[in-house]
């Protein structure tokens, strides 16, 4: 067993996830289970393999290209025209548990 | 006002403070840094705000280039060396002005790393702050507490600032004292302002920054336990707070207790810091490769293209500004305080007919005006240009430099530029050879003795016979005519 409840609930914490009683054990046995199978994977020699952040780092660019030009399509230039612009306000708060019209509004934050 | 715990000189002697500093920079581009949304200040609340910044379920963000640039061009001032490659991050925590649930920022691979800036020490040296990275992220939103009808049940949300570019510069626990933490700021807020990158204004929020501080019996190699001073927005307060923390702290251990690892915030009215109420667990921010962005690559042949954009930076301007117009290192420090001010300065210079008068005058007639009416150079009555113009004036020989103290004076009388005060008061200058001569005949009259040692060769006499004339003239002499008339009188 490589995490118990106390890990489970402190990254449930972190989450801000409330687990019942009867969910905590089946969280403790999955993320038990999913460090297992990392277990394997590292059974694998990678010493001479690449560190890789993302995928989209192999895979879907041009592989023809190099340096900055290769990643240089999903950028884009400092400009607003032609480029999406922003929601009118009360589509911006449409979703919004609350507000007055102008701003969110969350409980009082007392901290910070 | 400062209220400082009663700590004694002896206890304070024996410890030695320990200081870094993160400072968060927003960087001047006219989008944000994920989307194209508006980043100017003081717009309608959550009007610049769209699907990327409010956080919403599937919106992608994409990477604004100048952003990068912009970041590149600090990192380059501030001389860090720009990794090739380097990766975006996500730092999870839960604040209500950060929808997404975590801030997109970098982490172990920053964009920029090792670099350092100089700040002058006592005794005139120099001292190397050593800066530990320089990365790119995201700012949050903003929230407000405090002048609302429903404020003390609710806060408000403003997200238009959540997604705009910030760089946030780590230094090296380098700093032993506070004011060296107010010449670190002050030289990395000119540094900026050289390149610009930002506009650096502390009120509006585009230069925060928080300090992380501790205390050791000095001669210990290790630190002691630190505290992090947030919510400072002046580098005076910062000096302030960081005063008032380091003999808390002193004072603390010196009463035998424990410096307990915690965030303070600086109340500036009082003078003092406060512990914040805070969850123990805030500070696992479970950094993970942000899948949404492509590792950020700036080759070679862009940071060459990035390099092309740096500016001449203040040190190395003062040394040169030293060198080219022969100005003491104080007057040139003066003179490049802004880059603004030290363009305008040199513009006006190049196009006088003698550059190194225009830097005597400023440092002799103007700086010395200015410091007695406590003004800054920036409100100065007369421009660099006005500066240019009087020292040609001077130079040709249209007025003396009496009648060019006289029209300095009335400048800052009437705060008006030097132009429109020599054009109103077209000072008279005697260019009348008999009336000259007349004078200078009288003057050779009464003093003999100064006649007879010029002619014996003392030619530095002559310096006397002008002063003579100019001041029975009231400065309004012509020199030229003068010193033409004198040497022919005098042979």
């Amino acid at each position: 067993m490589k995490v118990a409840e106390k890990d489970v609930l402190y990254v449930a914490d972190l989450a801000n996830l409330e687990l019942s009683p009867d969910e905590r054990p089946r969280m403790v046995r999955d993320l038990n289970s999913i460090l297992d199978y990392i277990d394997r994977l590292n059974q694998l020699d990678t010493s001479d393999v690449a560190a890789m952040a993302q995928t989209s780092d192999r895979f879907g660019v041009d592989q023809s290209k190099r340096g900055s030009e290769r990643f240089a399509y999903a950028s884009r230039d400092d400009i607003h025209n032609g480029l999406r612009e922003s929601l009118p306000r009360d589509e911006a708060l449409a979703n919004a548990p609350e507000s007055d019209g102008n701003f969110f509004q969350v409980p009082k934050v007392i901290e910070r | 006002m400062v209220t400082s715990p009663d700590t004694s000189v002896a206890a304070r002697a024996r410890y030695e403070p320990v200081i870094g500093l993160e400072v968060h920079v927003q960087l001047l581009t006219v989008t944000k840094i994920f989307c194209s949304c508006s980043t100017r200040f003081g717009e309608p609340p959550n009007t610049n705000v769209c699907p990327v910044c409010l956080g919403m379920p599937g919106a992608l963000p994409v990477l604004n280039r100048k952003s990068v640039e912009f970041a590149v061009l600090a990192a380059m001032a501030l001389n860090c060396r720009v990794n090739e490659t380097s990766i975006f991050a996500r730092k999870n925590y839960f604040y209500p002005d950060l929808p997404k649930g975590y801030q997109i920022s970098q982490y172990d691979k920053p964009l920029a790393e090792f670099g350092f800036i100089e700040i002058k020490t006592n005794g005139g040296g120099s001292k190397k702050i050593g800066i530990t990275r320089l990365h790119l992220e995201e700012d949050a939103g903003k929230s407000l507490h405090e002048g609302f009808p429903d404020a003390a049940e609710k806060t408000a949300i403003d997200l238009n600032r959540s997604g705009v570019p910030l760089i946030e510069i780590v230094s090296e626990p380098d700093i032993s004292s506070p004011d060296e933490a107010y010449d670190y700021l002050t030289r990395l807020k000119e540094i900026i302002l050289y390149t610009g990158v930002s506009d650096c204004n502390m009120e509006e929020g585009s230069l925060r920054c928080d300090a992380n501080v501790s205390v050791r019996p000095r001669g210990q190699k290790q630190f002691g336990t630190k505290t992090e001073v947030k919510n400072v927005n002046s580098f005076r307060f910062i000096r302030q707070a960081l005063e008032y923390e380091i003999e808390r702290q002193i004072d603390v251990l010196e009463a035998g207790g424990m410096i307990s690892q915690e965030t303070r915030l600086y109340n500036a009215n009082q003078g003092k810091t406060y512990a914040m109420r805070s969850k123990e667990q805030a500070h696992d921010y479970r950094y993970f490769p942000e899948p949404d962005l492509l590792p950020l690559v700036v080759d070679e042949k862009w940071k060459a293209q990035i390099a092309e954009r740096l500016p001449e930076l203040p040190e190395a301007r003062r040394a040169r500004m030293v060198r080219e117009y022969g100005i003491t290192e104080y007057d040139a420090g003066v003179l490049t305080a802004t880059k603004n001010l030290a363009d305008q300065f040199e513009e006006a210079a190049a196009a006088a007919k003698n550059p190194k008068r225009v830097a005597n005058l400023v440092q002799s007639e103007l700086l010395g005006r200015l410091k007695a009416k406590g003004l800054e150079i920036e409100q100065s009555p007369i421009s660099m240009k006005g500066v240019a113009l009087s020292a040609d004036l001077v130079e040709s020989g249209a007025i003396s430099g009496k009648i060019l103290k006289d029209l300095y004076d009335l400048c800052f009388e009437r705060n008006q530029d030097f132009p429109a005060v020599y054009g109103k008061e077209k000072p008279q200058q005697i260019t009348d050879s008999s009336a000259i001569e007349k004078m200078i005949d009288e003057v050779i009259a009464i003093n003999p003795r100064q006649v007879e040692q010029y002619r014996a060769g003392k030619k530095t006499v002559m310096g006397f016979f002008v002063g003579q004339i100019m001041k029975a003239t009231n400065g309004q002499a012509n020199p030229k005519l003068v010193n033409d008339l004198l040497s022919k009188k005098l042979e």
